[in-house]
């Protein structure tokens, strides 16, 4: 098998309201990475675009978006995976490369929530599960996780205030990344606080401090072929292990209420791709969009046993100075998840640890960092492995 | 010749229902009957829970419909202090997952109960529910 390679990555600033056209959001992600990997659009021979689709007005955005980022004639590809899309994508763009089918993809993820008004989006979140035997009962998103928070108390003994703590450590570092859309610190006392905003309920035991913050914003990953990445890049970053799975939408056909088991069958698939154990990941990106979702992300990738993400939290050992740094960047909770652009800038997180060019987030000089990006409540699994 | 009339009972089911025609509608009219009801394949025996037309392992549509009595074992849940479009005259309520071993049901916990008289574990059963703008789901009430 070649090797392949991320050559460029990008991303837009994440907002609660981008002031322009989706198009033109796109192009912010885009540009962003062309300068980083210092090419032009003639460098590139097909493009993923990667995105979820209930939120776009555009029909077939992959085509207006080939045509403004000046990519025609190159074809393009249309990924899908809701939160996971633009992971989804670099598993793509990591087989057409190596199959040596394209040299160089250009994965774009994008969203523009607010492209919808609230009323539209309440409705769309009702259909945010099966919609044939769930939405019927009043299903949204935050409910799902809230489900697997109180499986998991009631297993593992974890607290609400082991939750906020994750929540209180994305706030630092949202504060020092001025591409987050939340910049502000959250400590404990707020989780307390029946007057403060974060200490709302949503979906027992879920607050609203536990939630992810909404945002505006598109990535860009360039995928190159090896002899591609050796002519144009100076520290190319290398994929090494893409691990997908999917799990039953409807709850009722599911096994498993205290972890993700798409994540661990990614991961599982992932590690044996790189040749590489969990003990071995340096710096790490998982999905929080809820403050339950990265208790478990750390069970299920192997940072911790099962029921054992309370006590690494509690002992700090996934901030930027312990064992295994997670989300350094502040993460879907505070940097914001505009779901299609999440997967891209994750993996953009990763690269530039691994180049050393994290700035106040850098991590201690990182060989190898894991992506995990979830699509839904852990239908969709992706964990990519990247090494210097 | 009039038009063909088409089934779309599944339109009862829930809240809100956002499914027409299915080939399991006989689902309500059980329902209607005062029954919770899954599918069982004909071929290999397996119990679907929510019912399926098709089963995926023998490829055949050979079911009997299979009441959903006795006890489940509650899983989790979570109560709702929001609701998407169309569900807030029901706020709050919680929903849930109930294992019966062969399968699960997702559904949601009968009004009256209180949060605080849920346990993980704990015996509930599955009972037929006239909602307030007559549609029909089914609820969790305490064994
Ligand atoms: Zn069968």
């Amino acid at each position: 098998m070649g090797k392949v390679a991320i050559i460029g990555v990008g991303q837009s600033s994440f907002v609660r309201q981008y002031p322009g056209s989706v198009r033109e959001l796109a192009f912010e992600g885009f540009k962003d990475a062309l300068n980083d990997a210092h090419i032009t659009t003639a460098d590139i021979d097909a493009s993923v675009i990667c995105s979820a689709p209930e939120y776009d007005k555009q029909r077939s955005p992959a085509g207006i978006f080939a045509e403004y980022l000046g990519l025609n004639p190159q074809p393009t590809f249309y990924v899908e995976s809701l939160c996971s899309s633009s992971s989804m994508g670099v598993r793509l763009a990591y087989s057409l490369v190596e199959s040596g089918l394209h040299d160089a993809v250009a994965v774009v993820g994008f969203q523009k929530m607010s492209e919808i008004s609230s009323a539209e989006s309440q409705e769309r979140m009702g259909r945010g599960a099966d919609i044939q035997w769930e939405s019927p009962f009043g299903t949204m998103m935050p409910a799902y996780y809230a489900m697997y928070a109180t499986a998991h108390m009631d297993k593992y003994g974890t607290k609400p205030e082991d939750l906020a703590a994750i929540r209180v450590k994305a706030s630092t570092y949202g504060q020092i990344n001025d591409k987050a859309v939340y910049r502000k610190q959250v400590t404990h006392e707020m989780f307390s606080d029946p007057e403060s905003v974060m200490a709302g309920p949503v979906a027992a035991p879920l607050r609203v401090g536990d939630c992810c913050a909404n945002a505006d914003g598109s990535s860009c990953v360039i995928v190159a072929s090896e002899k591609k990445a050796r002519a144009l890049c100076k520290k190319p970053v290398w994929i090494l292990g893409v691990g997908a799975a999917t799990a039953s939408v409807n709850l009722a056909g599911r096994d498993l209420f205290t972890g993700l088991q798409a994540a661990k069958l990614a991961a599982e698939n992932a590690y044996k791709m790189a040749g590489i154990g969990p003990k071995d990941v340096d710096v790490a990106e998982v999905h929080d969009c809820f403050t339950i979702a990265e208790m478990m992300a750390y069970e299920n990738l192997g940072f911790a046993e099962p029921g054992g993400g309370k006590e690494l939290i509690q002992s700090k050992e996934t901030y930027k100075e312990g064992s295994i740094p997670v989300n350094v960047d502040g993460g879907l909770l505070s940097k914001g998840h505009p779901i299609g652009a999440t997967g891209g800038s994750q993996i953009r997180t990763i690269v530039l640890q691994l180049r050393g060019e994290a700035g106040d987030m850098q991590v201690k000089d990182p060989g190898i960092g894991l992506v995990h990006n979830i699509g839904g409540v852990g239908l969709y699994g992706n964990v990519t492995i990247l090494g210097r | 010749m009039g038009k063909k009339e088409i089934d779309d009972r599944f339109k009862k089911f829930g809240t809100v229902s956002f499914t027409a025609t299915t080939r399991v509608n006989d689902f309500i009219t059980n329902l209607e009957s005062g029954k919770v009801t899954g599918t069982q394949c004909n071929g290999c025996g397996i119990k679907f829970f929510p019912p399926r037309a098709d089963c995926h392992k023998c490829l055949t549509t050979d079911m009997t419909w299979f009441d959903v009595d006795g006890n489940g074992k509650l899983i989790t849940y979570s109560t709702l202090k929001y609701g998407p479009q169309g569900f807030e005259g029901d706020l709050p309520y919680s929903i849930a997952v109930l294992d019966y071993g062969d399968y699960k049901v997702f559904g949601r916990i009968a009004d009256g109960i209180d949060v605080d008289e849920l346990k993980i574990g704990m015996e509930m059963t599955a009972a037929v529910n006239t909602l307030p703008n007559g549609q029909l789901n089914y609820v969790f009430k305490k064994a």
